[in-house]
């Protein structure tokens, strides 16, 4: 049996480690970063709102940004048993809720969002396994430290695993 | 101001009391628009970190419509309305007459065409209108909001999309909430009231406080 399952809410990031799984909901625009260590099966979630922490006036939760916040993960699970090389990423959000005629590229934040997080991923050098991102709907996330699943619900499309 | 935690009690007082002056006049112009009562609570305030707030519009996963529009320039904040989802069909009903209803799939499932869409949005845009009308008379200042969206999902993901523009500003956001109901129907929607940090300053200024 499992343990109740961690909880984390917007710009939150937790650690957990088999068999306990980590959630996230109502993801939006959003994005959830999963980080996993496949041996010693522990893993982390960070739910990011914003894309750079460098446009930001002052940081106190580094967890509320792309850069900051997946520095931050790395941090905890190694600190916590997890070897950096044997890190694997999945990401989910990113979606774009409000459609506004003649929106700017600026407004994007889904995708402004997916890209830091990639860009970041890619400087720590991390395998991203799997990804469900874009479109315009919500999402709520479930990872599973004991295989690195991750679990995707929304409301039209359904339950998927990546 | 620096951020929402400088706020002492009566300040936050007089941004619920501007609140409800705008909730007043909204009120008054969605009775006149749907030929009801339509009655008001009194205004409450949350301040609270980004991963709590939520918890203000009843969970991250509660299936709400959420219609947003934003307020740009000097004054920046956001106005969104909130309908429980399941209450969608009967607000347009009261808006259309039972002539029109959502393209119902299941009793949980349902899709809204274009014209409610815009239905919706345009409710939401008188709304919001006579709302910072009110604020603008209050505070001798003038807000022109951008033009609504509609999006009908998790409240969470809504939510988490209309603070994104606080988000680099601050780890708290400020949500002053008025109630509408309608008794008939039991229909109840939520204005929230979002000012960001810069705009605090300004309103509470013109208010002397």
């Amino acid at each position: 049996m499992a343990n109740e399952p961690v909880k984390i809410g917007i710009a939150e990031l937790k650690i957990a480690s088999t068999p306990t799984s980590i959630i996230t909901a109502g993801l939006g625009s959003c994005v959830g970063v999963c980080l996993w260590d496949p041996i010693v099966k522990i893993g982390g979630m960070v739910h990011i709102m914003l894309p750079d922490s460098k446009q930001a006036r002052n940081i106190i939760n580094k967890a509320k940004y792309a850069d900051s916040g997946i520095n931050l993960l790395f941090e905890e699970l190694c600190k916590n048993g997890a070897q950096k090389h044997r890190l694997v990423a999945k990401i989910a959000g990113g979606a774009q809720m409000f459609n506004f005629p003649n929106i700017k590229e600026v407004m994007k934040i889904g995708e402004r969002n997916v890209e830091a997080v990639k860009k970041e991923l890619n400087l720590h050098r991390v395998n991203l396994l799997a990804e469900d991102i874009g479109g315009n709907y919500g999402r709520t996330i479930e990872f599973f430290t004991e295989n690195g699943q991750l679990l995707i619900k929304s409301i039209h499309k359904g339950v998927k695993i990546i | 101001m620096k951020d929402y935690l400088d706020l002492n009690e009566m300040q936050l007082d007089a941004l619920k009391e501007i609140s409800n002056i705008g909730a007043g006049n909204a009120a008054t112009s969605l009775s006149i628009m749907l030929g009801r009562k339509i009655g008001l609570s009194v205004p409450k305030a949350t301040l609270a970190p980004f991963a709590q707030i939520v918890e203000v519009v009843g969970g991250a996963e509660k299936e709400v419509a959420g219609g947003y529009l934003s307020v740009d320039g000097d004054t920046p904040m956001g106005i969104l309305f909130l309908l429980s989802r399941d209450q969608v069909p009967s607000f347009l009903d009261l808006l259309f007459g039972a002539m029109i209803t959502p393209i119902v799939n299941s009793q949980e499932d349902f899709m809204l065409n274009e014209i409610q869409e815009s239905a919706l949005k345009e409710i939401v845009n008188i709304l919001a209108g006579s709302y910072l009308n009110a604020l603008g008379v209050f505070t001798q200042h003038v807000f022109i909001p951008s033009v609504p969206a509609l999006a009908i999902d998790m409240a969470g993901a809504i939510l988490g999309e209309v603070l994104q523009s606080i988000g680099n500003v601050s780890d708290y956001a400020l949500i002053i909430e008025n109630m509408f109901c309608e008794e008939k129907k039991q229909i109840s929607a939520y204005f929230f009231f979002l000012p960001e940090p810069q705009t605090l300053k300004i309103l509470l200024n013109a208010l002397g406080v």
